[in-house]
Parts: structure tokens; C-alpha cells; sequence
């Protein structure tokens, strides 16, 4: 590995023409919303600046985050892996396995304490000591400590790491965490999603690397430039909402119309993600541009809120799972029955009352 | 008001219930009350259309603004309301002491407890007569605080928060509200929580018009007459 190699020595020695290196600057750039300016210095960077290590790891999850990380256009995901980060530790790409793998994971956890990038798919499990999740014959939970313990900064991949996700839906038997209650003195940066969007998660490395600090976060630390908006605010539906062009039924007329998804249960209002204007596989599309609702993957607890098709989700209290207007309508008719009966009790007291004082002055008269 | 200025505050119980009208609700109070009336029932049918919107229209797009416009009639009827209620609490500063009854419920008086206690039995058929109020009766009183004003500002808190997303990253109501987000979890569980709230509020309305007729007519003085004019008129002179 050589570390003394700049990322434009790198990208050189792979034959890319300058050229080709600057319109790549200006891609990257635009992809991260930054203005033209930026370009020069993302150039800039990448040419004075060393490879930073990154050390990628898997814990109870499905991949479906390095399977789309492994999609990305732009930047490509080779030029990510191969020019601008060391990708030093990954269990899906590396060639290694065993104990030569466990080897490069330590080698590199020793030469560059301190430096590198802890990424981190899937989420530790607590429960029997972490046992659910068994990595190189130790619970997950350690090695996950022990490597958050060298590193610069911890990105959390997809909504496992980020909420708990599938595995973390109630009862939760493994007892699976998001990764900030297990890792809590290391900023760690948030890219949720099931999975997330390629271009969201190599954006967020190629921001780290240029500006070599970590993106402006939001309330629930996700980066501001990918998660600040909702589906909803730039669904090219939205003109349909507004309307009051719903498609009821999924093999109605609205739907061949392309009417918003709002009454069949599209998460779109409540989700915070970049699918309605980054989109998937280069560009190509996303769920609601294929007529299927937004399920909300990148919000916290969209595994646990009942049918992804119901526009009221469900309560989750004392045992009840039923949405919100069930709730309130079956509460409103006990006391609206409770109301109709005390008034008719109320009408006979009175009544009865009227009567005997009227009885009272017949016989005082 | 002229009545009530010739009493003293503390002799007063046994000689103002001997009065037959007393000014209670100050003019500021009673339109708050009649904006914030209007201002729910807005709020409720337009919130219950966002979550459940009516059928869909047909056309073209472009012709049509309904969950536009529907929106458009929550979020100005919240903002009325939020400032009728920002109002309504400035009031109780400035008010007479009957302003004071909806934010201040008097929990350390002997009194109000005993009466409390009277005024369950009366709504449980318990007692035969009921007794004077001036104000709120005690229980009327505690479920004012307890569900109209812990409710209102349980709905201005969820409401703001919901509107800032609208309104983006760093606007005034995400700066004051967007803290509530993360709190419940995510925006889907801060919007069932608004709905859930919607209908404790549903619930909070049918008790209250139920309460104030039956009041009326039951009672020994005036209720829904008092919040249009102001005065409190009693329908006997016996003291108690």
C-alpha cells in the first residue's frame, strides 16, 4: 500500500488524461450541490492530498448497502475505491478471507490509528453478550469498539447502522442497536436508507476527502445535503397532490395516470432521502417514478409503523395496534354514548324533580 | 363590571352569590373564546381531510388547487388560533381575576377540593342541588387546564413542528420546533400524534357544549348567554 501516492498520482498512473480528471472534479461537484468554484478545489485536493484509509465493516445486516455502493455513477465506484479512498477492510470486495483478511484488518488498524475512516453496514446485536452476531469467532459488538476506537469518524451505512432496521423490529429478540448507542464518544455520521442511494453514499466519502472534515449534519446527524428535504417536497407527483389527484386503487385509472400515491400509503411526505432528485441506478428512476409509494427506508422505525400501504399508520400503546382514527373514533363514540346517556339520566332527574315540586306546591295550596 | 367593583375580594363569596349578575368574561376573553370555537372546528375538518383527503378530482392538474387550498385553510387557522391563544395568555396578566381561572387552578385551597368533590357528586346524580359559581366551577375548571390547555398547546408544539418541514432547514419554526421530530421518533409518528391529539380535542368539544347546555338549563346560573354578553346571570338569590 502507498500511502505516499496522492490521489492524482493514482488516478495518472491508471492512465486517466487530465482532462478526464477535471470534468470528473466538475461531476463530483455537481453532484454534491456545491457551485463550479468547488471543482478547482476538489482538483486541488485530490492532487495533494494522500489516500485516506478506510476501513469498512459488516454486522447483522444484508449488504444491500455495499450492493448499491458498488452502483454508483458518479463518482464511479471504482475511481472511489481504487483512486480515492485505501479501502483497507471490506468483506465483500476484498480478495482475502480468514485469517489473512482478520490480518489486513488489524495491519491497517495499527498503521493508520487514529486516521482512518470507520464505515459501518448492519448494527451489533446486545442480547446473550452479542452472540447473534459472531465476526472472525468474537461477538460483533467488540471488534465494532475496538475499531471505533482509531478512527477519525464513523459513518453509519443504511438504516441498520443508523435506527436498528428489519432486525431491531419489535420484539427485537437479538436486541439489535443503532450503532451511536454502542460507539457514543466519535461523531458519527448518519447515511440511512435501505440501502441508501450510491451517489448519497459516495458523496458523502468524496465531501470527507476534499474538505477532510465532516459534512454539515442535521438534528439526527444526516448529512444537510442529501437530507433536508422530503421526497414529497420534489416528487414531480406533487402537482397532483396539490390538485387532489389521488390514485385510490392500485389498478385504477389514476395510477395509469401517474396521480400522487398520498392515499395508498407513499411515505414521500414524511421521509427525508434524496430519491426525488438523485434517483436510482444513474439516474434511471425511483419507487414513486415506478408507481409504488415511497416506503419511508430511511426513517427511523418504518419497520414497525404496520402495512406500508396505509396512509394513518399505527399506533403502538398499551398493546394496541390500530391507526390513529380508529383510536380517536372508537374513544369519541364511548364518550359521545357516555354523553347521550347522562343527558337522558340528567332529562329524567329533571323531570322527575319538576314534577315533585310541582306535587309539593298542590299540596301547600 | 360596576357590581363586581363595589365588592371587596375576600367578603365577597356570600354577597356576590346573593347578586343576580355579575360581569365575568371581559370582551377580549369572549372573542377569544368565539375565534378559537371557529378556529377548531376549521382545524379539526381540514386536519381530518389531510389525512383522509375526499375523492379525487378529475382533469387536468393545473385546474385544480383542493389539498392546496384545504392546507392552506389549516395552517391560516392555525396561525389565528396560535395568536388568539398567545392573546388569551397575555390576558391573564392583564385581565380581571376570572382570566386568570384557565392557566391558575387553585389545587392549594381546601375549598376548591370540597367543591371539586360537590361537583363530581353532581354529575354523578349524587347531589340534589347544585351549588354557585361565579367562574368555572372546580371541575370545570380542572378539565379546562388539564385537557383544553395542555391539549392546545400539545397540538401548537406537534403542529409547528409538522409545519416547519414545510417551511425547510432553518426557518423560524424548525429553529422554535423541529426539536419535537426526533423526539417522537420521525415526522410520521409526530403527524399520529397530531391526529391522536385532533381527536382528544374532537372529544374535549362534545364534553364542553354537552356540559355548558346541560349547565344551562340544570344549573342555577347562565352559561352559554355569559360568554356572549359577559354576565354571569343566577336564577335564585339563595346563597349556597
Amino acid at each position: 500500500m502507498s500511502n505516499t501516492e496522492t490521489f492524482y498520482q493514482v488516478m495518472r498512473r491508471q492512465g486517466i488524461t487530465r482532462r478526464s480528471f477535471m470534468k470528473y472534479c466538475s461531476l463530483t461537484a455537481a453532484a454534491l450541490g456545491l457551485g463550479p468554484a468547488y471543482a478547482l478545489q476538489i482538483a486541488h485536493a485530490m492532487e495533494t492530498k494522500q489516500r485516506t484509509p478506510v476501513i469498512w465493516l459488516n454486522g447483522l445486516e444484508c449488504t444491500c448497502c455495499s450492493e448499491s455502493f458498488i452502483r454508483s455513477a458518479h463518482p464511479l465506484v471504482k475511481d472511489v475505491v481504487l483512486s480515492m479512498i485505501s479501502l483497507d477492510y471490506n468483506e465483500l470486495l476484498m480478495a482475502s478471507a480468514g485469517h489473512q483478511a482478520q490480518a489486513a484488518l488489524e495491519a491497517s488498524m495499527e498503521n493508520h490509528w487514529g486516521q482512518y475512516i470507520l464505515a459501518v453496514e448492519g448494527n451489533p446485536p446486545l442480547n446473550e453478550d452479542g452472540m447473534f452476531c459472531i465476526s472472525g469467532g468474537k461477538p460483533f459488538v467488540e471488534k465494532l469498539k475496538k475499531s471505533a476506537e482509531g478512527a477519525k469518524a464513523v459513518i453509519a451505512w443504511g438504516s441498520c447502522a443508523s435506527w436498528g432496521c428489519v432486525q431491531a423490529a419489535r420484539p427485537n429478540p437479538t436486541q439489535a442497536v443503532p450503532i451511536d448507542k454502542v460507539i457514543t464518544d466519535k461523531p458519527v455520521i448518519k447515511v440511512p436508507g435501505c440501502p441508501p442511494i450510491a451517489e448519497v453514499m459516495t458523496g458523502v466519502i468524496t465531501y470527507m476527502l476534499t474538505f477532510d472534515r465532516i459534512p454539515e449534519l442535521d438534528r439526527q446527524r444526516r448529512p444537510k445535503m442529501f437530507y433536508s428535504q422530503r421526497i414529497h417536497d420534489k416528487c414531480y407527483r406533487r402537482a397532483h397532490f396539490d390538485a387532489g389527484q389521488f390514485v385510490e386503487r392500485w389498478d385504477d385509472d389514476n395510477a395509469r395516470k401517474g396521480y400522487c400515491l398520498y392515499k395508498v400509503g407513499c411515505k414521500g411526505p414524511t421521509t427525508y432521502n434524496a430519491c426525488s432528485t438523485v434517483r436510482w441506478n444513474e439516474g434511471i428512476s425511483f419507487p414513486i417514478q415506478s408507481g409504488h409509494g415511497c416506503i419511508g427506508c430511511s426513517e427511523d422505525g418504518f419497520w414497525d409503523h404496520g402495512s406500508f400501504y396505509d396512509r394513518l399508520t399505527n399506533v403502538n400503546l398499551f398493546g394496541i395496534e390500530k391507526n390513529a382514527d380508529r383510536v380517536g373514533m372508537a374513544a369519541a363514540g364511548v364518550v359521545g354514548t357516555a354523553i347521550a346517556a347522562h343527558a337522558a339520566v340528567s332529562a329524567i332527574k329533571q323531570t322527575t324533580q319538576r314534577k315533585k315540586k310541582e306535587a309539593e306546591q298542590e299540596r301547600n295550596s | 363590571m360596576a357590581l363586581e367593583k363595589n365588592l371587596t375580594p375576600e367578603d365577597s363569596h356570600e354577597r356576590v352569590r346573593r347578586q343576580t349578575a355579575v360581569y365575568v368574561y371581559e370582551a377580549p376573553v369572549r372573542l377569544w373564546h368565539w375565534i378559537t370555537a371557529f378556529g377548531v372546528l376549521t382545524l379539526v375538518i381540514t386536519g381530518f381531510l389531510i389525512g383522509r383527503p375526499p375523492p379525487s378530482v378529475s382533469g387536468e392538474a393545473i385546474d385544480h388547487y383542493l389539498m392546496g387550498y384545504i392546507r392552506f385553510a389549516h395552517f391560516a387557522a392555525a396561525y389565528v388560533v396560535t395568536l388568539a391563544f398567545i392573546g388569551r395568555i397575555y390576558w391573564a396578566f392583564v385581565g380581571n381575576h376570572h382570566s386568570r381561572e384557565l392557566f391558575l387552578v387553585p389545587i392549594h385551597r381546601k375549598r376548591w377540593w370540597g367543591e371539586l368533590w360537590h361537583e363530581i357528586r353532581w354529575y354523578l346524580f349524587l347531589e340534589r342541588t347544585p351549588r354557585k359559581y361565579i367562574g368555572h366551577n372546580p371541575l370545570g375548571q380542572l378539565i379546562m387546564f388539564g385537557v383544553f390547555v395542555v391539549g392546545m398547546v400539545f397540538m401548537i408544539i406537534t403542529g409547528f413542528a409538522l409545519y416547519s418541514e414545510g417551511t425547510g432547514v432553518g426557518s423560524w419554526q424548525d429553529q422554535l420546533f423541529g426539536w419535537v421530530i426526533p423526539l417522537f421518533g420521525q415526522s410520521q409518528d409526530v403527524h399520529t400524534w397530531h391526529r391522536l391529539g385532533m381527536w382528544f380535542m374532537v372529544i374535549f368539544v362534545l364534553t364542553h357544549v354537552y356540559v355548558a347546555v346541560r349547565e344551562d338549563i340544570m344549573s342555577r346560573q347562565s352559561m352559554t348567554s355569559t360568554m356572549l354578553s359577559g354576565w354571569r346571570l343566577f336564577k335564585d338569590d339563595r346563597p349556597d
